[in-house]
């Protein structure tokens, strides 16, 4: 039967919740269940003042307004903060203790835990809710000295290297969002990759919104050591449910000296229904900082889901010689709506970053690319490309674009360039006339619109991306 | 094969086509030759499909209605239109494009559909023949091409795509002579006992190159007079002002 209902879901096709039983701390945001939290995770007592300073903070940080999609006012007393499937008390020790109801989930979302089943050589650590219910090719990882686990096992286990680098890159006093997420945070992935070693896996977290009325709340945090390298993408997505959720995360890389990491997100999470009721509130702090010389930072990412999208993956290019680029996809249909871009923070000298962003939108959607680039007056030599370029679709939705640029040096050179294009009646008759169906037409040429940006993925998950972008586009022709 | 009676045709309440009839049979070729205005390319955009037209009167390919398929679908049955102004889609490849075109219509048609090697043998050998630069084949569909590439490109997806009824919109304007000979080529490698054409030129030239069965001449939205290859001659000698 829920087999049948899923096929039924086309328009969403992970719409389906998963029926499992949870376990949560009680409604509300205040010291106790931050505490619970804690001591639920067994944490130690820095982590738990770290969360009640951040707690402090928060109450006298307002909501951010500036956006430019509104949203009815959240009530955060009224927001689960923890819930996991009941049988996490004590957490399994290995897959074949794991709910077999949790492994079918992952299986129908199209991530094998199994590790017999290999997803062409990619580590998976997947989030439930609040918790990590598993992380696959541990010990091949291992071997190289690569640490690949829940942060929740960092704590644990790696305590001085999360205690060193944790909020060093979001500071707890950042804004009302991330501060938030700092008080509650509840799992997320961790990543710390050895001098000299380069990862010879993608590293993948799949993000999943199970339980209704509840915020996620992950926490991320990737180290690369000196000279290292690695690859990281995130996937997410949630049930169909009327009321709106919150997704507030926290990602943190950090990059040494001659170090690289390339953070790719594949963002399906719900996006409400065709009337926009429902879906996901994707609010992320997504930072990096390339700390070391010559290190480099890449973003890459494909927003199709969730009903508002805002967020800024940036990079704070401190190391002299250090790159920070961001690639972006953006696409909003129906009622959806996007305030998406990138900060490039340049401090070093003969620091580069580039921005491709390309926004689609369709429907009543609205997008918006909001983008800075600040150069120091110590930047010296240093220089920006950005294309920013937008496609709309129909003439009910909106697209615009905000760069704030500052040049505070002489010697440093910043290139902005922006298009707006329409997808024309007649490149949709040409592209019919050769057999291909409305959607496949507008599928093609939205692809061929973002392929500058769909190169960056890593070859399994661009493909995936591409049919991505064609369905979440669907309905959006005739 | 096409069966085109009592057509009508106006857009925002302008007459263009009246009372048109035409008959193809299989392997026929056709060249409708008019003056600017005379309708030529809103008979090529209403029997490829395109919208906009308000439409009366009667159209069977093959004995369906064509009026009741999509442009997907008559694409799917075999219909091809050299377009006169290819259109540019930035970023896709050429081919890309022109494996997922040839993947559709077959998959439509419950073919099997060929692989990324299969799709290169065939497109490299169709390239050759008609002299394509294949270089070009990877770069993105028809941008920053010449007026001729286009125009070639047209015949390559044509030649590739195999189709039962060509609709070539005046593929000859703006060529030099190689070009033409080339697109030339391209259609009479095509001819066979059941491929049939539809010119649609100005000029006589290009008939030089490729000898229809059938010349009609088409003015103010009517077929004025048919005939064989020599009216097109004629029609080169008086002009269309004198050809009744």
């Amino acid at each position: 039967m829920r087999d049948k209902q899923i096929e039924d879901l086309k328009d969403y096709k992970y719409g389906f919740s998963t029926d499992i039983e949870s376990f949560k701390a009680p409604k509300g945001l205040n010291e106790e269940v931050i505490k619970f939290i804690s001591n639920i995770k067994k944490e130690p007592k820095w982590l738990l003042d770290w969360r009640l300073k951040a707690f402090e903070r928060l109450k006298v940080l307002k909501e951010p307004d500036w956006q430019k999609p509104k949203y009815p006012k959240i009530d955060y007393q009224d927001l689960y903060y923890y819930s996991a499937p009941k049988s996490f008390k004590d957490k399994p020790k290995s897959l074949d203790e794991l709910d077999p109801k949790l492994l079918e989930t992952y299986q129908k979302l199209g991530i094998p835990l199994n590790e017999q089943k290999r997803l062409n050589g990619i580590a998976v650590d997947a989030v439930f809710d609040s918790v990590s219910v598993a992380t696959t090719f541990k010990e091949t990882l291992t071997k190289q000295g690569i640490i690949f686990c829940s942060i929740s096992e960092a704590v644990q286990k790696h305590p001085e290297l999360v205690k060193k680098y944790l909020g060093t890159v979001i500071p707890l006093t950042d804004h009302f969002f991330a501060t938030l997420n700092s008080a509650v945070f509840t799992d997320g992935s961790f990543v710390y990759i050895p001098p000299g070693v380069r990862c010879p896996m993608e590293l993948s977290t799949y993000f999943r919104i199970n339980a209704s009325d509840t915020g996620q709340f992950e926490r991320t945090l990737i180290i690369a050591d000196k000279g290292s390298y690695v690859s990281y993408l995130e996937g997410c997505t949630a049930p169909m449910r009327d009321e709106n959720q919150l997704h507030a995360a926290n990602v943190e890389l950090i990059a040494l000296d001659d170090a690289e990491i390339k953070y790719s997100t594949v963002q399906n999470w719900y996006p409400g229904d065709k009337d926009g009721k429902g879906g996901i509130y994707n609010f992320v702090t997504k930072r990096g900082l390339c700390k070391g010389k010559n290190s480099k930072i890449s973003w890459t990412q494909v927003e199709t889901g969730s009903a508002i999208t805002w967020k800024y993956p940036s990079c704070i290019l401190k190391g002299d010689n250090s790159i920070g680029e961001f690639y972006s996809i953006a696409i909003t249909n129906n009622h959806q709506k996007a305030d998406t871009g990138t900060k490039m923070i340049h401090l070093g000298k003969n620091t580069k970053s580039k921005i491709i962003s390309k926004g689609i939108s369709a429907g009543f959607s609205d997008m918006t690319y909001r983008g800075l680039v600040d150069i120091s007056p110590k930047a010296t030599n240093s220089n920006n490309f950005t294309q920013c370029d937008s496609l709309l679709m129909g003439n009910k939705c909106g697209a615009h674009t905000v760069p704030y640029i500052k040049n505070k040096n002489s010697d440093s050179n910043i290139a902005h360039e922006a298009t707006t294009s329409k997808i024309s009646e007649e490149q949709l008759h040409y592209c019919q006339q050769r057999g291909l169906n409305p959607e496949e037409a507008v599928g093609l040429i939205v692809n061929g619109f973002c392929k500058e940006v769909l190169q960056q993925l890593p070859m399994e998950f661009a493909v995936e991306a591409q049919k991505l972008v064609g369905i979440s586009l669907e309905g959006s022709v005739g | 094969m096409l069966k085109i009676s009592n057509l009508s045709a106006k857009i925002e309440n302008k007459s263009i086509l009246q009372d048109f009839k035409l008959e193809i049979n299989p392997g026929e070729v056709h060249a409708i030759m008019g003056p600017n205005g005379s309708g030529k390319s809103t008979l090529s955009n209403i029997l490829s499909g395109k919208k906009g037209y308000d439409v009366k009167g009667e159209v069977l390919f093959e004995n369906i209605d064509l009026f009741s398929l999509e442009t997907e679908e008559r694409a799917h049955k075999g219909i091809f239109l050299a377009f006169q102004y290819p259109l540019e889609i930035p970023g896709v490849n050429t081919n890309v494009f022109l494996k997922t075109s040839l993947n559709a219509i077959k998959k439509a048609r419950g073919e099997k559909e060929l692989d990324a090697i299969q799709f290169l043998k065939l497109v490299k050998e169709k390239a050759k023949e008609l002299k394509f630069d294949e270089e070009k084949l990877g770069r993105q569909l028809n941008v920053g091409f010449s007026g001729g590439e286009k125009k070639k490109n047209e015949i390559l997806q044509m030649s590739i795509l195999n189709p039962k009824l060509s609709i070539l919109d005046e593929t000859d304007s703006g060529l030099d002579i190689d070009a033409l000979k080339t697109v030339a080529d391209g259609v009479n490698a095509l001819r066979k006992k059941n491929n049939s054409f539809l010119i649609i030129t100005h000029y006589q030239r290009l008939l030089e190159y490729i000898k229809p069965d059938f010349v009609h001449v088409l003015m103010n939205g009517k077929i004025i007079k048919s005939g064989g290859p020599e009216l097109a001659l004629e029609l080169e000698k008086k002009g269309y002002e004198n050809i009744n």
